[in-house]
């Protein structure tokens, strides 16, 4: 599965219960440091379930999730950072103190270092000049950029990004898309992006996981050997994504 | 050094040009103001003033039944009457002893009770098992009435000023503390898990997110606090006081004084009223910045 090397993130047999419902059942996956990886799946099969595990929130499952070679239960998800479904800003803090959240336990967020690395990640979103505004006054886009800056604050050894543009205006998300591709590209980030939309997985991932069933389990991983950058429309592409909607039992 | 001053100065100067392009309220205000007749902005200022329309004519009609004689004026003084009981007062200076005195019961009492109410509401807001063990029993103490508390805050502490400060201190804990605890426990469980994710530890935690997220909440058990311990304040003074506002409204009906019964009630909705809006202002700037 993994190209070569230990990966940055290894999911061995996962299993996952709530009460009597069972989420997620013998899931295996492994993330090469830099790839980025996209996780698709209908409604209800486990795909914000996994990422949950994956980012120490849910402390009680059955199977072995580690994050360079740790297991997520023991500090491991301490090298994860998570761009939410929804920004999840504090409405009451400005855009960089919002961003300064996700700085690392051991920064100091009023030193100057890190005042400048703040300052950087705002621009690498694209907001400069809107360091001193709050989350009211910013649009979704924009507010999910905050998100976005707050998570590579955090220098992540992985970055889980959950549905993060599902609820923008097409024009809008294809931007944020090439803006995170960007991004990615920059800081060599290892991405998991947990996502219902087919287009948009094939067209930034390296690797596409299909989750399906009920418990959801692995039904099918589907290379994207296409150069990039990419072009919306490669007739590769196409017919990946057709792929990945067949695999989806679609 | 200087190339970072260069770039902190462009910042704040798109800043302001993003402010102005996305709000566009001053513009649209502008063109209303020039299609609008002339007088509108005038009227408009004028417009607070409205709500002391019925007042004055309130004033107005007081004086009339009084002097009419249709209530007798050994019941009712006419409003010449109790401006100037209290400007004779003022003058004499016998009135600001009062005042003084009143008010510092208030700002001690209200304090410790804010104080107070700010630790409990603190500890069983965050504390499953605090709450479990003290919240029944704050629910049920908040329901007994000011007055009742008076006969057993006497014989404890005696007539001084300990028994009125603490009974005060009661008024004022209720609401803050009831306000504050609802307000901690119910900050949004997907900020929590953003300071999970991003391993802001516990003190951090309640510091940059726990703490902010309740404060509105915090601030409107002030503001009612505040509001009750006028209420406690004039109980106690009724009841067992020398001095002070309240001693003066119970002095007054002692001395069949009218006037300064009624001096003491416009003077406690004259301080009441001062302290609401100087807690609404603290709370408009901390909330609405």
């Amino acid at each position: 599965m993994s190209s070569g090397a230990d990966p940055v993130l290894a999911v061995d047999g996962l299993r996952k219960r709530y009460d009597d419902t069972v989420a997620l059942d013998g899931v295996d996956l492994a993330v090469a440091d830099g790839e980025f990886v996209a996780v698709v799946g209908p409604s209800g099969c486990g795909k914000s379930t996994l990422l949950r595990v994956l980012s120490g929130l849910e402390a009680r499952f059955e199977g072995r999730v580690t994050v360079d070679g740790t297991d997520v239960r023991a500090g491991g998800s301490d090298d994860v950072g998570m761009v939410f479904q929804e920004p999840r800003l504090l409405d009451w803090a400005d855009v960089r103190e919002n961003v300064a959240v996700g700085l690392p336990a051991d920064v100091d967020p009023a030193s100057p270092a890190a005042r400048d690395r703040v300052g950087d990640l705002i621009e690498t979103v694209g907001l400069d000049g809107f360091a001193d505004s709050h989350p009211g006054e910013l649009s979704g886009g924009m507010a999910q950029r905050v998100s976005l800056a707050r998570g590579l604050a955090y220098d992540p050894s992985v970055l889980l990004l959950d549905e993060p543009f599902s609820a923008l205006d097409r024009l809008t998300k294809a931007d944020q898309q090439d803006h995170l591709l960007d991004v990615w590209e920059q800081r060599g980030t290892t991405v998991v992006l947990v996502t219902h939309d087919v287009e948009e997985a094939v067209y930034l991932a390296d690797r596409v996981v299909v989750l399906a069933g009920q418990p959801g389990t692995v039904a099918s991983v589907v290379d994207v050997d296409v150069e990039r950058p990419r072009e919306r429309a490669d007739p590769d592409l196409v017919a990946l994504r057709r792929e990945v909607t067949d695999a989806l039992g679609r | 050094m200087a190339a970072d001053t260069r770039r902190e100065s462009d910042v704040s100067r798109e800043s302001d040009a993003g402010r102005g392009s996305t709000g566009g309220g001053s513009a649209s205000e502008a063109a209303s103001h020039s299609l609008g007749p002339v007088s509108l902005p005038a009227a408009s200022r004028f417009r607070p003033l409205l709500g002391l329309l019925v007042p004055a004519a309130l004033v107005v009609g007081w004086h009339l039944v009084v002097a009419t004689g249709t209530i007798a004026a050994y019941q009712l003084p006419t409003p010449v009457r109790v401006a100037e009981t209290l400007y004779g007062m003022g003058a004499s200076g016998e009135l600001w002893g009062h005042v003084a005195v009143t008010l510092r019961r208030v700002a001690l009492g209200a304090g410790l009770g804010i104080a107070v109410g700010t630790v409990f509401g603190t500890a069983t807001g965050l504390s499953r098992t605090a709450s479990d063990l003290l919240d029944p029993l704050l629910q049920s103490l908040k329901n007994i009435p000011s007055l009742a508390w008076v006969p057993l805050f006497l014989l404890w502490f005696g007539i001084g000023e300990t028994a009125k400060v603490l009974l005060i201190a009661v008024g004022a804990f209720f609401p803050v503390y009831l306000n504050l605890s609802t307000g901690i426990a119910a900050v949004d469980e997907e900020l929590l898990e953003v300071a999970a994710v991003y391993d802001l530890g516990r003190v951090e935690s309640l510091r940059r997110v726990v703490f902010p997220a309740a404060l509105p909440s915090l601030l409107v058990g002030i503001r009612g606090g505040v509001g009750l311990a006028w209420m406690f304040v004039v109980a106690a003074e009724l009841i067992a006081a020398s001095q002070g506002v309240g001693f003066l409204l119970s002095d007054g009906r002692t001395l069949a004084r009218p006037d300064i019964i009624v001096a003491s009630i416009l003077l406690f909705a004259f301080l009441g009223n001062c302290s609401d809006v100087a807690v609404k202002e603290v709370r408009d700037r901390v909330v609405g910045r």
